[in-house]
């Protein structure tokens, strides 16, 4: 069945020892778990500080046991301040994006499934792959350190609009020390992109087992090589953008500052600079970043999906030509983020245009997704119904893309709600739900047991409901004019909103409480779960034709040969309704 | 468990789509004159939205209720017409809503930055600082005095760094904390930054523009009903930012001249 392929010999030998095996490994498996690990520590930190704003925001005066522990100053007596709400937005927005969003979908399940999906022993290189954790991790380790600084987090937003987060300390609180850690963690992290970006083409271009077109490869795969290829852009513009703006910070230049400013007092010591350029390079990064978060959970749901409807997508090439065109795209369009930033008006149409385009790529996606269920036989666990949640939960965060692209309505909705619902449904929530499919879907390949799927299912209807609850109300607060970043509603028209605003807090909470459930499911599970079997969801990429949890060599001493397209179901197999990729057998009416 | 998924979708697009389909989504009342066109393309853009969010989630729900829980071995069927009907289906709806959106659209843009303020349009400035808005008014003299950063002084209220004893046209300025219109009059708002990014911001207005510092941005309106309005800042400007308000004053054009005149002689 299997034979000598073309590739090297081992890439590395079995790591020896703890430190080797589980802190240093250079296996892209145990890298996958350790970016899922902090990716589950940033997302519980990142919702508990959106849990901290909900209750300020709707109970200014609420003292919250314990919240002075975390910064004297920031809540004296457990009061929140309102500089300490806007750390805390700050912290939650760059958490979540950086973090968990670019973290869970990309790094740690492309990280531990791209190679094995491929057929390969590991990445193309893997010193650079552990690097790249380590380093996303130092990243993260510098970010945090905001918190026990003096100084306090920054309060300038995860954007870092310049000048507000260029000037230093005249421009507030957390802005001394805060800002800086911003902008050294946010370059780490890019560095840290870059070589994963790399090592994920260079794997996928590279490594390939006999028989593996680039056709032949999972619709997974391929949304993780699109998303390496759009981060390899992205990132690379960030990494220089956060330089200049620490060097505007600490060395005197003025890249963001103009002359005149001046701030507490004190004419700002700059000239010549535009805050405007630093608008471009972060939405030249920002906006591409938001297909970074979404593509690996498109390939992951398509990947779960066509397993759970036991038959292929209606065209696996039109989802990938579609991934491809939105992440094209996804380069022509930043300026959507600046209609009212003062560049050229005759720009925001050049941006607009674009913008509305990607949604035919977009639409086709769902109509794939929506056209293959027809005729199918549906199979309902955790990891299918959070797949179908994804795509529920994809449209309703997409069409309020519908008015933003437009600079007309953007001169009304522009920092409303109405944003916040639509980033949030389309780039936070539906992403997530592509790692909660993913997470369901895989972990008896990586652990060799499975989850508990009562808890699994208990866990999606509570999440799916909790943030229709939560994100739906942004957007009509949003077309009422409800202002976002405000760390209370001091406009007299607010007042009639209070009780909504309420009823988000409370679906928040509860939404939030839901995802302990996940938490304790996946801890419990990787110990004292049912063992499950090499192939639970009868399923045909090459992951399954391995042992659970892989050996460190992913397929032993035989390399894999792929005799057909990733999704062979509803055919008649020796196995049952399905033929795997590495099976030679020959498929009746297939390819 | 499937068939609960289709029933919950249900609730929830119709749910979602109460206010809209009550056509209930309150926008503040406009009182600007380029406003109707905005409001106009945002009812436009509901509808298509509307049709698209509602069709696709019934689409879902209905495919998830017929297609969960078959029996097993139940033959399997593709969507009739196949990738194709769909693709081509995308291209032309889509495409067209994209081209009419895309196109309809920008007259309100246009409404807004392509056409230059009428030559005599009332010129105000107004600068944004932490976190104040100031508009200041030419005076009687009709001009206005040259602003000096270093000499900004919020001690002595000089918001502007306006310097009176060298500088004639600075002598008369009005500086104001609230902006003050005649209604049916078009306004030149010249807006200047003055430490970091902010931006301006009437609901009513259908106005919304940043400030950025370094760059003096301008933006024009006529306000047609009298009243006063809020004015807030909308860019993340620091730790007062959610405090950062001002009011639009509109008054009838006699009412306008009188408070002119009570500013000019203090």
């Amino acid at each position: 069945m299997s034979e000598t392929s073309a590739q090297p010999a081992h890439v590395h030998a079995p790591a020896q020892g703890f430190l080797w095996k589980y802190v240093f490994s250079l296996d892209h498996k145990v890298i996958g778990k350790q970016y899922f690990a902090l990716a589950l520590v940033a997302v519980f930190t990142g919702m508990f500080l959106s849990w901290l704003m909900r209750i300020h925001l709707v109970w200014p005066a609420a003292k919250i046991p314990g919240l002075e522990l975390m910064s004297k100053a920031g809540a004296p007596g457990g009061v929140m301040t309102p500089e300490y709400y806007l750390s805390l937005l700050t912290m939650h927005g760059t958490l979540m994006v950086f973090f968990v969003l670019t973290n869970a979908p990309f790094a740690a399940f492309g990280n531990y499934f791209l190679p094995i999906q491929i057929g390969a022993e590991d990445m193309a290189f893997p010193r650079f792959n552990m690097m790249s954790f380590w380093l996303t991790f130092l990243a993260w380790v510098v970010l945090m350190l905001a918190f026990v600084i003096p100084d306090g987090p920054p309060i300038a937003g995860w954007t870092e609009y310049t000048p507000l987060s260029a000037i230093g300390k005249d421009a507030g609180p957390g802005m001394q020390w805060g800002a800086s850690l911003w902008g050294i963690s946010i370059a780490i992290f890019c560095a840290a992109s870059l070589l994963g970006a790399l090592n994920f083409i260079a794997t996928t271009l590279d490594l390939r087992a006999k028989g593996m077109t680039l056709m032949r490869m999972p619709l997974c795969t391929w949304a993780w090589f699109i998303t390496s290829c759009i981060a390899l852009l992205a990132f690379a513009v960030l990494l220089p953008a956060c330089i200049l703006l620490i060097l505007d910070r600490h060395a005197g230049t003025s890249f963001y500052i103009p002359a005149g400013l001046v701030a507490s007092d004190r004419l700002q010591p700059h000239s010549g600079g535009s805050p405007l350029l630093w608008q471009h390079l972060f939405w030249f990064f920002g906006h591409p970043e938001v297909y970074i978060a979404i593509l690996p959970s498109m390939g992951i749901v398509s990947h779960i999906l066509i397993n759970s409807m036991r038959k292929p997508l209606l065209s696996a090439k039109v989802v990938i030509y579609s991934m491809m065109s939105i992440g094209f795209l996804s380069y022509m369009v930043w300026g959507h983020h600046m209609f009212l930033s003062g560049m050229n008006p005759m720009s925001a149409l050049a941006f607009s245009f674009p913008t509305l385009t990607i949604t035919i790529p977009a639409t086709i996606l769902t109509l794939m997704w929506l056209g293959s269920l027809y005729g199918a036989n549906i199979q309902v666990n955790s990891a299918s119904l959070f797949a179908l949640g994804f795509i529920s939960m994809f449209v309703s965060g997409g069409v309020s893309g519908f008015f933003l692209a437009q600079p007309s309505i953007d001169i009304y909705l522009h920092a409303t709600y109405f944003v916040v619902g639509h980033f949030h449904m389309v780039m936070g929530v539906a992403s997530l739900f592509g790692v909660f499919a993913g997470t369901y879907f895989w972990f008896p390949k990586m652990t060799g047991r499975y989850m508990n799927e009562g808890l699994g299912k208990l866990h999606f209807w509570i999440t799916f409901i909790g943030t229709y609850c939560i994100f739906m109300p942004f957007h009509y607060l949003g077309l009422i004019g409800n202002i976002r970043r405000y760390q209370s509603f001091v406009d007299d028209f607010m007042a009639p909103y209070i009780p909504l605003h309420r009823f988000i807090t409370i679906a928040a909470l509860v939404t939030g409480a839901a995802q302990f459930l996940f938490l304790y499911n996946l801890i419990h599970s990787r110990f004292w779960g049912k063992p499950a079997p090499e192939n639970p969801w009868n399923a045909t990429s090459l992951e399954w034709t391995i042992p659970s949890p892989p050996p460190w060599n992913n397929f032993g001493d035989k390399h894999p040969v792929v005799y057909h397209d990733p999704y062979q179901y509803g055919v008649k197999g020796s196995g049952g309704d399905f033929v795997m990729q590495d099976s030679p057998e020959p498929i009746s009416g297939g390819d | 468990m499937g068939k609960l998924l289709g029933v919950v979708l249900v609730i929830i697009a119709l749910v979602s789509a109460y206010p809209i389909l009550k056509n209930q989504y309150p926008l503040p009342e406009d009182i600007s004159t380029h406003g109707h066109l905005i409001d106009e393309q945002l009812h436009d853009t509901m509808v298509e939205a509307g049709i698209s969010f509602i069709g696709a989630q019934l689409v879902l729900a209905y495919f998830v209720w017929s297609f969960t829980g078959r029996k097993p071995g139940s033959p399997l069927k593709n969507f009739p017409g196949g990738a194709r009907v769909l693709v081509i289906f995308a291209f032309v709806i889509v495409g067209l809503e994209v081209l009419a959106l895309g196109a309809f659209g920008q007259k309100a843009w246009a409404s807004v930055y392509f056409t230059p303020a009428k030559a005599d349009s009332l010129q105000i400035q107004a600068q944004a600082e932490q976190f104040a808005f100031y508009f200041r008014y030419a005076g009687p003299d009709g001009k206005f005095g040259q602003i000096h950063p270093e000499k900004i002084d919020e001690g002595n209220q000089n918001y502007f760094g306006l310097d009176p004893e060298n500088d004639v046209a600075a002598r008369d300025d009005i500086v104001s904390g609230e902006l003050v219109v005649p209604e049916n009059r078009e306004i030149h708002l010249m807006l200047h930054g003055k430490d970091v990014g902010h931006s301006f911001y009437v609901r009513e207005l259908r106005i919304q523009q940043d400030f950025v510092p370094g760059l003096d941005l301008s933006v024009h309106f006529t306000a047609t009903k009298p009243g006063k309005y809020e004015i807030v800042c909308t860019q993340l400007c620091g730790l007062g930012h959610y405090n950062m308000k001002a009011y639009l004053n509109v008054m009838s054009q006699a009412d306008y001249d009188n408070w002119f005149k009570q500013q000019s002689a203090q």
